[in-house]
């Protein structure tokens, strides 16, 4: 056991001493946690709408200030061209063209059907979605309207409505942030601590010191405690300034126990690590290390479920977030932080990543070879 | 004289990397107390055969003891009782000279009054007191490999396996570097040294030569000059190798 | 020459000659883009919901139905108190409840109006966001079936085309987006480990007092990673037509053209780097986390930039990867010519250019 306090001791120098490295670990990913945050919504506030309104008629000028006098809608020039406004999306200047057909007025009136087109740039899937609903929300809210105004005057059976109100629980003011920060501060902080410890073990192979190691009586389960050790200490203290920041500046709620919190994170990270510990018993060379950690990495960020939710991909790609760290953390730490989940409520995850971070450190204990 | 124990008993090593033979059939011992050469040309096989002893790496079959334990099943027992200094004088080039003693020193476990003062002892003996503190990667070659031996006999192992130690040093440096060695020796450990310096053969008790992955003649210096009728050990080795080459021829 | 040539030769054969490096290269975008074009993807589909129905008659039922058969979502529960909505939120299984009022049905039947609640765990505001709105789309379409019978006075219709895309097929943006994001590290991870290895090992000066010029050193280096670069990007390209059936409307040698442009840009910056870093390890770092998460959220490929506060959209401006990203959707999906991309290309090279002027200086500081 008094191995692994000199194999600390030693680890913790070298980090320190390492004028580059240390602004490397602490302040790149707080700079990049800080500015990203930032960066990750879907909220469409700005939709770029191109009106051809051919009708200028009362009706369509009504229906055209409904959209100028929403937040979310930023009007470009109009013009009388459907072929110019069609220029305009292909010079990205715009997202969406409203087309108002001639005669819109007197259709609507006269056979209760005035037609109108939406032509939205769907390159992008989900922001096409939301423009589509928007715009159509505000053209029916304009529907009805006009429909109360002229109802007197016009004898029909009422329309059936459905009254629905939206609540968002949790986080009413619906700021994406407080549920990015955890989930960006995760990947920086795991990125981060696997790839120093999978870097430190072949860089002693690399210069060789590593042969003077294994040469000695030490156990290499002793040796590779030590190895990880400091990168667990670093990551859980990066994790706690990470989370701290987040508090300070973005207002992130705390709504659960933090302790659980932290006993979560420590398991985790224990996985994290070993993941990048079992790279570097397989890797020679840091260049190796690199590209396994990078691979993993991209597959396990995108697949986490931070910013696509985990539940729209196919079933073999839930099958295989298994063995994504990420998936685990990033739910448990959002279930906690945000909603006050409790330790019963993240048992399951919890003991997963346990059998995991079992299973990868001893696998990485089983393929450390002190002899050749 | 008393007859001292083998401390390393080697039969049958073989060790083969693919269709290459790297140590063809070595049979040799070494006695308690020696300095032992182990002498070749580069790439002769001596450092495979070195990095097996030591249970850096597996044989592909033969017997080998080391301090009475066996290479197989009690490597971890045989790396309490011996020392290792590799060619490349593994020391951490951003630790201190200090914390390399001191890390080194832990990792064999000794205690922490030990460390303190087998450090201090060291120090003043490599003189080397005023520049405890510098980084390993700032100090000279010479210093590196001499305190790359006092480390590799810090915990006073049983034997000291030495891996061409003066490889790029001067000629001084390497006198200085003997002495040491001769004084760990009259400690009580054996030496097992590799080198292609064979002047430095007549500094052993003990020399084997290897030639392409064979021993080719173990001996002291002294018979096998007299036996191969040469004025040097340089001279011995170059007749060995002429003859590897007309039998090869 | 010559000299170049050889050098340049015997750089290449570096990496033939170690197929592990060579499979790792080709093989991880390959993968990558298999596993991204099949995984990922912004839709929404199998969200589970749970209802708490204070009013079991038939109308709610065939809403509720009707949502489920919807495939965005899946019912996970049925709720019958109050209470167990936060219940199952902290679970973390169930995204959204949909609350019927009592006497839902008769509501709607005898005064024409009802009440609905969705009640939404916006701990994830994006997903709440498009889950509420889905839902919202699937009641209105209810209701305008079951007022179809009557008539209607002053019905607007609109008419939805959705350009570039009818499908709405997320694949379109994740193939431009993940090619933008490999290419990327790989370029730069390739070349700033490679350079920064020679230093490290001490290698680089015996280059540097060879008769070659710095600047083919430097070129020798970088070409093969240039060709093996734009390999990949083919087979990227490649699999984005002929597995996620993306069409190359525009020309094939514009869009070639621009992804050697992007590589070129993205070696270039590796180039920089290395001149700047000491060790593999400080190359790694800024290469791989430096850049991996500004170049997902930056580039406009999960998260359009135009929704980003303004600060952020002037950081988006002035990294590279938007432009590329903007360039290669222009010629694939809208088939536009130079005419339209020649100023983000423009960028691409100015960038390139920058790069290569900033290494150019630092390396001849050393040098001094």
């Amino acid at each position: 056991m008094k191995t692994i306090i000199y194999i600390l001791q030693k680890e913790f120098i070298q980090v320190f001493r390492d004028k580059t490295m240390l602004p490397m670990i602490f302040f790149m990913p707080i700079i990049q946690l800080i500015v990203l945050v930032n960066a990750a919504t879907f909220e469409m506030n700005s939709i770029n709408l191109v009106v051809v309104d051919k009708d200028l008629s009362t009706s369509s000028r009504q229906l055209v200030n409904k959209f100028k006098g929403s937040e979310f809608y930023h009007l470009k020039e109009s013009t009388f061209s459907l072929k110019d406004a069609e220029d305009q999306i292909l010079h990205r200047k715009a997202d969406a063209i409203l087309h108002i057909h001639k005669g819109f007025e007197q259709d609507l009136i006269t056979e209760n059907n005035g037609k109108i087109q939406l032509l939205v740039n769907a390159i992008n899937s989900t922001a096409a979605g939301l423009i589509n609903a928007y715009t159509t929300m505000i053209i029916s809210s304009y529907n009805n309207q006009v429909r109360a105004e002229m109802i007197n005057m016009i004898q029909a059976r009422p329309v059936k409505q459905i009254k629905v109100s939206t609540s968002f629980w949790y986080n009413p003011e619906m700021n994406y942030k407080t549920f990015m920060l955890p989930g960006i501060l995760v990947i920086l902080v795991t990125a981060i601590g696997m790839i120093l410890t999978a870097i430190n073990l072949v860089r002693e192979k690399e210069m060789g010191t590593i042969e003077q190691i294994n040469v000695t009586p030490i156990r290499k389960h002793h040796f590779l405690i030590g190895k990880l050790l400091p990168f667990w200490i670093i990551a859980i203290f990066e994790l706690a300034f990470g989370l701290l920041i987040g508090k300070v500046l973005y207002q992130v709620p705390f709504v659960g126990s933090i302790p659980l919190l932290f006993l979560f994170a420590s398991i985790y990270i224990l996985v994290a690590l070993g993941i990048g510990l079992l790279i570097s018993t397989l890797a020679n060379s840091q260049q190796q290390v690199m590209f396994i950690a990078f691979f993993f990495l991209i597959v396990f960020i995108l697949m986490s479920g931070i910013f696509t939710p985990v539940e729209s991909m196919p079933y073999w790609a839930q099958k295989v977030n298994v063995i994504n760290p990420f998936s685990y953390f990033m739910k448990a730490i959002r279930m906690i932080m945000l909603k006050g989940s409790g330790f019963f409520d993240v048992l399951k995850e919890m003991l997963s990543l346990f059998v995991y971070a079992f299973i990868v450190l001893s696998l990485a204990v089983w393929r450390y070879r002190k002899v050749a | 004289m008393i007859q001292k124990q083998n401390i390393i008993i080697v039969k049958n090593l073989v060790k083969k990397f693919g269709i290459f033979v790297a140590n063809d059939h070595l049979n040799f011992e070494v006695r308690e107390g020696e300095i032992f050469g182990f002498l070749g040309a580069n790439g002769a096989g001596k450092t495979t055969a070195m990095r097996i002893i030591c249970g850096l790496s597996l044989p592909t079959s033969g017997e080998i003891k080391v301090a009475g334990f066996d290479i197989y099943k009690e490597r971890e027992k045989i790396k309490r009782n011996i020392g290792y200094m590799s060619q490349k004088f593994s020391l951490y080039p951003n630790l201190t000279i200090r914390e390399n003693i001191n890390f080194f020193g832990g990792i064999y476990g000794l205690s922490r009054t030990e460390i303190k003062t087998r450090t201090t002892n060291l120090l003043e003996k490599l003189q080397f007191t005023h520049a405890a503190n510098k980084l390993i990667r700032e100090i000279p070659l010479g210093w590196m490999q001499k305190l790359a031996f006092s480390i590799a006999i810090l915990h006073k192992p049983k034997i000291a396996f030495l891996d061409e130690p003066t490889g790029g040093v001067d000629p001084i440096t390497r006198r200085q570097f003997w002495e040491m060695i001769y004084e760990a020796a009259e400690q009580g450990i054996t030496i097992f040294v590799t080198t292609h310096y064979m002047d430095e053969a007549e500094y052993c008790d003990r020399v084997s030569i290897m030639v392409d992955g064979r021993i080719e003649a173990l001996d002291s210096p002294a018979k096998l000059k007299e036996k191969y009728a040469a004025e040097s050990m340089n001279d011995v080795f170059l007749k060995l190798a002429r003859i590897q080459l007309h039998e090869s021829v | 020459m010559n000299r170049f040539r050889g050098f340049v030769i015997k750089e290449f054969f570096h990496i033939w000659r170690d197929p592990r490096t060579l499979l790792i290269l080709v093989g991880i975008p390959v993968a990558q883009i298999m596993i991204f074009g099949f995984v990922i993807s912004n839709d929404i589909k199998d969200l589970h919901i749970a209802v708490y129905d204070q009013s079991q008659d038939e109308v709610s039922r065939e809403i509720t139905n009707k949502i489920i058969s919807s495939g965005y979502f899946i019912l996970d529960q049925s709720i019958d108190h109050p209470s167990q909505i936060e219940e199952s939120f902290k679970k973390g299984i169930v995204r959204e409840v949909i609350v019927f009022g009592q006497d839902f049905g008769e509501n709607l039947e005898r005064l024409g109006v009802a009440d609905l609640q969705i009640i939404a765990d916006a701990s994830d505001a994006n997903t709440a966001n498009l889950i509420t709105n889905y839902t919202q789309a699937i009641i209105n379409d209810y209701l305008k079936k079951l007022n179809a019978t009557h008539q209607i006075p002053l019905k607007i219709e609109t008419q939805v085309r959705m350009l570039f895309n009818e499908e709405m097929k997320g694949v379109y943006m994740f193939v431009p987006g993940t090619m933008a994001l490999i290419l990327m590290l790989i370029s730069t991870m390739m070349t700033s480990i490679s350079i920064a290895r020679e230093k490290e090992f001490g290698t680089m000066e015996v280059l540097l007092v060879s008769p070659l010029k710095p600047v083919q050193i430097i070129i020798g280096k970088v070409a093969p990673y240039v060709a093996l670069a734009f390999l990949d990007a083919v087979l990227i390209l490649l699999m984005g037509v002929y597995v996620f059936k993306m069409p190359v409307l525009g020309s094939s040698t514009l869009l070639l053209l621009t992804a050697l442009l992007y590589i070129l840009m993205a070696l270039s910056l590796g180039i920089l780097i290395s001149t700047i870093v000491k060790t593999q390890q400080v190359a790694m770092f800024i290469s791989l986390i430096g850049l991996l998460l500004p170049t997902m959220l930056l580039s406009g490929f999960i998260f359009p930039i135009e929704n980003m506060p303004l600060i952020l959209q002037w950081v988006a401006n002035i990294l590279p990867f938007k432009y590329f990203i903007i360039m290669i959707k222009d010629i694939m999906l809208k088939g536009v010519g130079v005419a339209y991309i020649w100023k983000e290309g423009l960028v691409l090279l100015g960038f390139t250019l920058l790069f290569i002027a900033l290494s150019v200086k630092k390396f001849k500081l050393r040098l001094e």
